[in-house]
This record gives C-alpha cells, sequence and structure tokens, in this order.
C-alpha cells in the first residue's frame, strides 16, 4: 500500500464517521424532545456535515481521478463506505443518541487533539477545528448522561441500556491496521490504541458519578472500517443518496 | 478593463466592505475568514478560511466576494477555501470585538478558555458589562453563538463562542 493509497483510505474513513453520524443526529430535526435541544443536535449534524465535506474533499483531492464531496458522498457503493459501525446504528431513542455522541465525541476529542500534530498540514488544520467541536459535544453529551443517569428511574434504565447496546461498538474506535501503520510511520496518523486508556477513564469516572455500571470486557462488534457494515448501512444510502441516483448529475 | 489596473490592496480595499452575513456589523476581513488575494494572469484568486467547519454562510461569502468584485470590473474572479492553518476566534481584530460588542453579542473570550467544561468561563453582558450572567443554551440562532441572560439587566444576549 503506497502513503498516497493509505491517506485516500484514512481521510474516507473519518469523512464517512462524520457523515453518517451526521445523518444520525439530524434525524432528531424537529423530533428532539425540547427546542432548545433540537437546535443542539442539529447544530453538532452541521459541524459533523462540515467536517465530512473537508475530509471527503481532501480525499478526492489526494485521490487525484476528479471525484468531488458529493461524489464521494452520495456515488458510492455500500461496501465502499468506511465509517465506523457505531454511527450507522439507529438512532434509537434520546439516551441512544447520547450515549452514542458520549462514545464517539470523548473518542474523537482524544483523537483530533492528537492529529493536530499531523504531518499533513491539511489533516492538522481540519482537526484543529474539529478537535474545539468535539469537545463541546463531548461537554453537551456529558451534561445529559448526568441528568440522565441522576434523572428518573426510567431515565436512569433507558441510559443503562443504551450503554449496554452500544458497548460492543466502542473497540472498533481503537482498532489500528496497515492503514494506520503506513502513515504512522510517516507521523501522519493517530495511534489509535494509545487513546484508548485516556476515553475509558473519562467514560468510568462519569458512568460512575451517575451510579451506572462499567461493561466489563466483551466481543466488539468489527467490520466498518473495511466496508462490511450492519444491516442499517443499506437503509442510509437509500434515503441519503435517492436524489443524487434518481437524478444523476441534479444541479440547482 | 484588464486586471492589471487593480493591484492587490485595490482587491482588498473592495474586499473590506463585504459583510458577514451571520453578523452584518463586521466584515469578513475583520472576523479573520480573508486570508489572501493572489493576482493571477487571468484575474485573481481570492483566498478565505471556513470559522466552524460546517459554517453554512461560505458559499454565500464566496458568492458575495465574486459579485463585490465583478461589479468593480474586475475579471475572472475565483475563490479558495483554504483550512490550513485553521481559524480561530483569536484571529478577529479588536475593533470586530468591539463591533460585535456594540451590537449587542457579547465578543469571544481568548481561545485559552477552551480548556476544561466552560462552566468556569465569565462572560460579560454585552449591554451593562455586569459579571453576573449564566447560559441559557449552548446553541443560538446560529452555531457560532451561545445564548446567555444577565443576571442583572435581565437581558438575553448572545455570546460568540470561542473558537
Ligand atoms: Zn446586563
Amino acid at each position: 500500500m503506497t502513503e498516497k493509497e493509505a491517506l485516500f483510505s484514512y481521510c474516507l474513513r473519518l469523512g464517512d464517521d462524520a457523515l453518517i453520524h451526521s445523518y444520525r443526529l439530524s434525524e432528531w430535526c424537529r423530533n428532539a424532545p425540547m427546542l432548545e435541544e433540537d437546535l443542539a443536535l442539529t447544530n453538532f449534524a452541521l459541524d459533523l456535515t462540515g467536517r465530512a465535506r473537508a475530509l471527503l474533499t481532501y480525499a478526492g483531492e489526494i485521490e487525484g481521478k476528479g471525484r468531488t464531496e458529493d461524489d464521494l458522498a452520495y456515488r458510492r457503493e455500500e461496501r465502499h463506505y468506511f465509517n465506523n459501525l457505531i454511527c450507522e446504528l439507529p438512532k434509537g431513542d434520546f439516551a441512544t443518541t447520547i450515549v452514542r455522541l458520549l462514545f464517539t465525541a470523548t473518542q474523537e476529542h482524544l483523537f483530533y487533539s492528537e492529529l493536530t500534530h499531523s504531518q499533513d498540514g491539511t489533516l492538522a488544520a481540519i482537526a484543529a477545528k474539529t478537535v474545539k467541536e468535539a469537545q463541546y459535544h463531548m461537554v453537551h453529551a456529558s451534561d445529559w448522561v448526568r441528568r440522565l443517569g441522576l434523572g428518573t428511574e426510567e431515565s436512569h434504565e433507558r441510559l443503562e441500556r443504551a450503554i449496554d447496546e452500544l458497548c460492543p461498538y466502542t473497540g472498533e474506535m481503537f482498532e489500528t491496521d496497515k492503514v494506520v501503520a503506513v502513515l504512522q510511520d510517516k507521523n501522519i496518523a493517530v495511534d489509535n490504541a494509545a487513546i484508548r486508556s485516556n476515553w475509558k477513564t473519562y467514560i468510568e469516572d462519569i458512568l460512575r458519578e451517575v451510579g451506572v455500571m462499567v461493561p466489563g470486557s466483551q466481543h466488539m462488534q468489527t467490520g466498518g472500517r473495511k466496508g462490511i457494515h450492519t444491516e442499517y448501512m443499506g437503509h442510509i444510502l437509500t434515503e441519503m443518496q435517492y436524489l443524487q441516483r434518481t437524478y444523476p448529475d441534479a444541479t440547482w | 478593463m484588464v486586471v492589471s489596473s487593480f493591484s492587490k490592496d485595490d482587491i482588498f480595499e473592495m474586499l473590506s466592505e463585504i459583510p458577514d452575513p451571520e453578523i452584518p456589523v463586521v466584515s469578513i476581513q475583520e472576523m479573520g475568514m480573508l486570508r489572501d488575494v493572489v493576482m493571477t494572469d487571468e484575474g485573481c484568486e481570492v483566498i478565505i478560511t471556513p470559522t466552524y467547519s460546517g459554517c453554512p454562510a461560505m458559499g454565500l461569502i464566496a458568492q458575495d466576494i465574486k459579485m463585490t468584485l465583478e461589479m468593480k470590473g474586475v475579471p475572472s474572479v475565483s475563490v479558495k477555501l483554504v483550512d490550513s492553518p485553521a481559524w480561530a476566534t483569536d484571529w478577529m481584530t479588536d475593533a470586530a470585538k468591539k463591533k460585535l460588542k456594540d451590537y449587542g453579542i457579547a465578543p469571544p473570550l481568548h481561545s485559552s478558555c477552551n480548556k476544561g467544561n466552560f462552566s468556569d468561563n465569565v462572560i460579560l453582558c454585552p449591554l451593562c458589562n455586569s459579571d453576573n450572567t449564566s447560559i441559557v443554551t449552548r446553541f443560538g440562532a446560529t452555531a457560532c453563538k451561545a445564548l446567555y441572560r444577565c443576571e442583572d439587566c435581565n437581558e438575553p444576549f448572545e455570546y460568540f463562542k470561542c473558537h
């Protein structure tokens, strides 16, 4: 694998995480429990879409075949998307959405802090912006975890259920493979495994605070970085790509 | 009119009047979004940088730049979006921060405020300068602002988030 191929894959992965998670968050638009939260979740979706745009545009430039952000977002087949599976799981109830945000934003905050030191100037610049946004998402999700965890019996139960459901999808965020290794050699990529303990500490601290048991080590789902998805991915793409598939090259 | 009749300074001068579409009291230049102007054989390229990743105003700003320059007779204007180095609210000029405040928006604190969970940050009321303020919601009318309330004069106000 050449450095260029690895960098292309790396940008797609990060871009797809943002694109697909953004899609799930935007499903809350006008469905959130209160207006304030409707604004918050759609603002996060907007941050993630912006991040996806920057990363997919850059991926297209690296590839050098003239593919734009839109080509990459709307014209790939399911097996050519490389987001982590946690991003594509159904939006679920509000607790599920908040726990997913807590898990991913905490990882992203750590990950993008490291990526600001990347030897790749474009990735470092995207990271500099993203790290601040991810922190904002993380703080917001943390506040909600406290409110749900210390709220009613039902909110506490829902929080626990969401944590149990999503935990098996967190291992993937810290995996490493050839793509990462090639780029790590050049000081471009982040050492995914190295941020795991800080992530775990933050998550465990906050869950302990609200009296939720931290699940022990367990089997972790994987596949997203290889393009192997859950049954939900196809449904997302059907809706997301509808317009570009039905009216190719539509402009307005 | 040929492009050589404009200098880089002329172009900057023309661009200085373009307001930020979301906060029209400040210009894109004062916001620190306008990075450079490159004179080319065909015309000129204006280099801008996005503020927030998902800032929906970037398309409009690019359009405003093209329209402003073309109306003044500058041929072949192109706009390029550059991410590196990343924009930060520290790039806003002091004049821009003052204008924000006069407009009723609390200007961003220095970026060093991004440590921790933001709860220690004291945001001054832009109307009465009181430090007795509280956050209402982290999200205002645009992604770059949060909503606060002044506990002294009781007025709600927006805070331009530090980024
Ligand atoms: Zn006041």
